[in-house]
């Protein structure tokens, strides 16, 4: 079994945030993954799906299904991030006043993707973009 | 308890999710900072913030909580409530802050999960 789909997220259409992560949320539960597996996935992908509509003009994810594992990556075309290691520590962040009056940039994303994902690879060009190559295997003894 | 009970007690009113009433509330959540109700929060739970945009409404839906209730006297943008109604997310209203609401919930029996 391997089956892959792309999802399109547009920067700073925060009327739409969270579908994407909504609809894969969707999918992985009519195929029958374990809750918790659907849970630390589901966690990841909004977090990451928020940061590309806060912080860059478009991204895109694909999520890829093979046995085992559940791939989620995510690259956008925008500011990227200079100093991953401290965009990483709770609590940084750069988001606006406006979007910290919408309950955002408590600087909690990143660092909620690493403790569900069984694997985060960060690679960010500034200037050019961010790409989160993100895991969870599926498998009930690989869970936490 | 389900969540009709509470509204009830509480004198909550109904601005979405009416259809979905009969949910189990397991336990509370309070924050405004979604990346925290991301990150703490229970499925089960009934979410007290004054957030009143849209975007409560994934996260409500994203980690399975009850319902969400906005304090404060808050109503919820026009957005909120046809999203909430769509993906199936209770949202409830009141004039009560977030304390007191915590209160009455404690009194409706919802327990706190570090008390025993
Ligand atoms: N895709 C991205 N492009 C550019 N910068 C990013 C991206 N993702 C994260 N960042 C940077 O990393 C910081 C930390 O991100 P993180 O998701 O942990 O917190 P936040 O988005 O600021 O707040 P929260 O996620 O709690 O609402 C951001 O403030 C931003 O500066
Ligand atoms: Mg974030």
């Amino acid at each position: 079994m391997s089956f892959t789909r792309e999802f399109e997220i547009v920067g700073g259409d925060f009327a739409s945030a969270g579908r994407v992560s909504t609809e894969i949320k969707a999918m992985l539960r009519g195929i029958g993954y374990p809750p918790d597996v659907i849970r630390r996935t589901a966690i990841a992908s909004y977090e990451a799906e928020m940061n590309t509509v806060m912080y860059a003009r478009r991204g895109s994810v694909r999520l890829g299904l093979e046995p085992g594992v559940i791939h989620l990556v995510f690259a956008d075309e925008g500011p990227g991030i200079p100093d991953i290691g401290l965009a990483m520590q709770e609590g940084f962040s750069t988001a606006t006043d406006e979007m910290r009056e919408r309950g955002f940039g408590a600087g909690m994303g990143l660092p909620n993707i690493q403790r569900n994902a069984d694997r985060l690879e960060i690679t960010s060009e500034v200037g050019r973009g961010t790409r989160l190559d993100i895991t969870v295997l599926t498998d009930e003894e690989a869970g936490r | 308890m389900t969540l009709a009970d509470i509204a009830q007690r509480l004198g909550l009113e109904v601005r979405a999710g009416a259809d979905h009433l009969d949910r189990e509330v397991t336990g509370g959540y309070v924050s405004d900072l979604l990346s925290d109700v991301m990150a703490h929060s229970e499925a089960g739970d009934l979410w007290v913030t004054l957030q009143i945009h849209e975007n409560t409404v994934a996260v409500a839906s994203l980690r399975e909580l009850a319902g969400v209730i906005l304090v404060g006297g808050r109503e919820p943008e026009e957005e909120t409530v046809k999203r909430a109604n769509a993906e199936g997310v209770p949202i409830l209203v009141t004039p009560l802050r977030s304390y007191e609401v915590v209160c009455g919930l404690i009194g409706a029996g919802v327990k706190g999960r570090a008390i025993p």
